[in-house]
């Protein structure tokens, strides 16, 4: 991390401060529109972080803008920020300026009719734009002119295009693995939401008494929030490792690590920190559900630690006359 | 918090990187003969000739100054030195506590003379070192140590007992925490760290058999043992101190991480065979995977801080309680997914392997702090105590 990035991170928490508070994010949650923290976003510049100082942007590197993910996770941004700031270094990367507007990263489903579909995107009830990875390349569409439906998460949307609005949507022949994006951005968010979970849990544990003390004072609870801090610990070191890389390009083997670990201590932290707070962390007015619904939904987005876990199982074992210490090493080195 | 939020993936610097190639060449060779189930002992595995090889080719107190026998080079030398070693299983119990804290806490707390006596044997693998901070009254309470010296004309007289002290049998000299003043009741005050050459009369070492039959630990009795007046190591009373800042460097190294690594390597020589890979198996491969490599890098971020002259307490603390897990998770799956299998004719060897590092697992949680004792200082790292 360097003086620029510590600049970005500052300005952003400033700005999730003032616009994106717990209370605009169960607004937007309840069905308000996004717009106005989009408009703060996106006339802040921060979407544009990963394009070349050339095309206006700021020239990070994906490593640079972890701790930038990061805080999206923290402040349970629910517009896609990160993904935008992905999809626009794409977009640029083959010759396309980016449209303003946020952008939400999805596969198209495979279909007959030429109708365009795209299940369960993530922050598809926000986005401006879906920038969806077929076969052969990808097509930017419109959240404007698509039929939306319900999924599982309340920002999340199916999505579907009729064959004449993809047919005028924007066509790229860049194909990319759109899973491993998802997957890199999920958990430099879920490392950042697990933070804000862990730093609550805490002040709960410090505040709320019983049996004429703290909880936090009882040995029980204090291994609980020992344990969930080497998850956290853990977990943001593997989100980092999902990160590294010189572009903006994640490599698949490092976002596998990056993945499985953290969606494995998104489990573990959602559970105990429920466990420290008893029946209130259950309700809905309480803020913690905005945080572990959100550790459920990130753990599954990009796919679960079987998912990766089989990744890197099938790269270990394809490698033959060398260590598991040098598939270790092949993940965690760095020049 | 913020000293979760301040550790960084760390670059392991090519001058030191440089080295993991002739280690390994060395390795490839040295152990070509010996079975997994004998490497899998890995820093418990003793051979004093083996130890003064690595001593003749300078892998021994590699970060001790040029001047007293050693490298001279950064914390990350013997990272990768250490690292190589324990993927091999290279039997490297003899000199382990000696290259790695009684010699940096020589060189941090020693006098010119201590230094000039005790450094060169470590570094040439002439000079085993075993520490003495467990009692039979002081494990996991180790403030509450009972052994004494007492100052004499001179120098000191030892009386007490030590236990659970690793390869004392082996080794020449212990570092002993002892009370040089105050009693029991005084705790952290009035304790201190004394040097004890294990030949001196007085002196009593007896092994004790464990659960895997192997005897890597011992009791040892001091029954008016005379030691000199050189025989304190830093300060009078500084000896928590000197103890706890020791620990930092005890509890987040590649030990941490790889103690049931042979086994797992030799797991995946099987899994990679026809008749030994199965979807099971494969996604195994990959959790295992998963948990060392955020925990390797965990590892050097904390050596970083250790080499920048920072004591990372309860950093370490998160790295070694996270990491034995996966040491103990390694034999306890493996075992599951080779036990699953039916028809499949397992190697007798990796069998054996793993039944070995099945009986000494629970030692990986005990030694260096227990669970339990961790989660207690993270949480007071946290502000909770």
């Amino acid at each position: 991390m360097n003086d620029t990035t510590d600049q970005f991170t500052d300005a952003l928490r400033d700005l999730l401060n003032d616009q994106c508070t717990l209370r605009h994010v169960r607004d937007i949650e309840a069905g308000q529109s996004a717009r106005s923290l989009w408009d703060a976003l996106e006339s802040s510049g921060f979407a544009d972080a990963l394009l070349p100082e050339a095309q206006g942007g700021a020239g990070l590197a994906l490593a640079d803008a972890f701790p930038l993910f990061e805080l999206c996770g923290s402040f349970a941004v629910p517009v896609p920020l990160a993904e935008t700031m992905v999809a626009r270094a794409l977009l640029a990367d083959a010759g396309v300026k980016p449209p303003s507007g946020s952008i939400a990263l999805a596969r198209l489903l495979p279909q007959d009719d030429r109708n365009a579909v795209c299940e369960r995107v993530a922050c598809g009830r926000t986005a401006d734009w879906v920038l969806a990875a077929q076969a052969d390349g990808c097509v930017l569409l419109p959240t404007g002119s698509a039929t939306k439906s319900d999924a599982v998460f309340v920002l999340d949307a199916t999505l579907v295009w009729t064959a004449a609005a993809r047919e005028e949507a924007l066509s790229l022949p860049v194909a990319f693995n759109m899973r491993l994006l998802q997957a890199c951005l999920a958990a430099a968010q879920l490392s950042g939401a697990l933070m804000a979970v862990f730093e609550s849990t805490l002040q709960y544990a410090n505040d709320r008494n019983q049996f004429g003390r703290p909880i936090g004072k009882f040995q029980a609870i204090q291994h609980q929030l020992a344990v969930i801090s080497e998850h956290v610990f853990a977990a943001r070191m593997a989100a980092q490792i999902g990160c590294r890389a010189d572009g903006w390009q994640p490599e698949l083997l490092r976002v596998a690590v990056a993945k499985a670990r953290t969606g494995e201590a998104a489990l573990e932290v959602a559970s105990l920190s429920h466990s420290i707070h008893g029946a209130i962390g259950f309700t809905e007015e309480f803020d913690l559900q905005l945080f572990t619904r959100r550790l459920h939904a990130w753990r599954q987005v990009g796919g679960s630690e079987s998912y990766w876990h089989d990744v890197l199982g099938n790269a270990l074992l394809d490698t033959r006359g060398s260590l598991a210490l040098d598939l270790i090493r092949t993940t965690t080195d760095i020049a | 918090m913020s000293a979760l939020n301040s550790l960084s993936m760390t670059a392991i610097p090519p001058e030191d990187e440089a080295l993991r190639a002739p280690v390994r060449a060395f390795l490839s060779v040295a152990l070509a003969k010996v079975p997994a189930h004998v490497r899998a002992k890995s820093w418990s595995g003793y051979d004093t000739e083996f130890s003064r090889e690595l001593g003749r080719r300078g892998w021994l107190g590699i970060t001790l100054p040029k001047e007293y026998g050693g490298g001279g080079r950064s914390a990350f030398a013997r990272y990768v030195l250490v690292e190589e070693f324990l993927n091999f299983g290279a039997p490297v119990g003899s000199h382990w506590i000696a290259d790695r804290q009684s010699g940096p806490l020589i060189l941090k707390y020693g006098t010119e003379a201590q230094k000039r006596y005790y450094l060169p044997p470590i570094c040439r693998g002439e000079s085993f070192f075993c520490i003495g901070m467990s009692e039979p009254n002081a494990g996991s309470d180790l403030a509450s140590v009972r052994t004494r010296a007492v100052r004499t004309d001179e120098g000191w007289t030892l009386n007490g007992q030590k236990i659970w002290t690793t390869n004392a049998h082996h080794c020449q000299f212990m570092i002993a925490l002892v009370r040089t003043s105050g009693d029991a009741q005084d705790r952290q005050k009035g304790l201190s760290q004394v040097i004890v050459d294990l030949s001196l009369p007085g002196v009593t070492v007896r092994p004790i058999a464990d659960s895997s039959g192997d005897a890597h630990f011992c009791e040892v009795f001091f029954d008016n043992v005379k030691l000199g007046d050189d025989a304190l190591i830093g300060e009078e009373g500084n000896g928590w101190a000197q103890v706890t800042a020791e620990l930092a460097f005890e509890r987040s190294g590649p030990e941490r991480l790889f103690s049931s690594i042979v086994l797992f390597d030799e797991w995946l020589a099987f899994v990679r065979t026809e008749a030994g890979r199965t979807p099971a198996s494969v996604r195994l491969a990959g959790k295992v995977l998963s948990q060392l490599a955020p925990l390797r890098a965990m590892s050097l971020a904390v050596t970083q801080k250790v080499a920048a002259g920072e004591s990372p307490v309860v950093e370490a603390a998160l790295v070694k309680d996270l990491g034995t897990g996966v040491e103990q998770l390694i034999p306890a799956a493996i075992a599951d997914d080779l036990y699953a299998r039916d028809g499949a004719t397992i190697p007798l060897e990796l069998l054996r392997t793993l039944d070995y590092v099945t009986q000494v697992a629970p030692s990986y949680s005990l030694r260096g702090g227990t669970r339990d004792i961790l989660r207690g200082m993270i949480a007071r790292g946290l502000g909770l105590r």
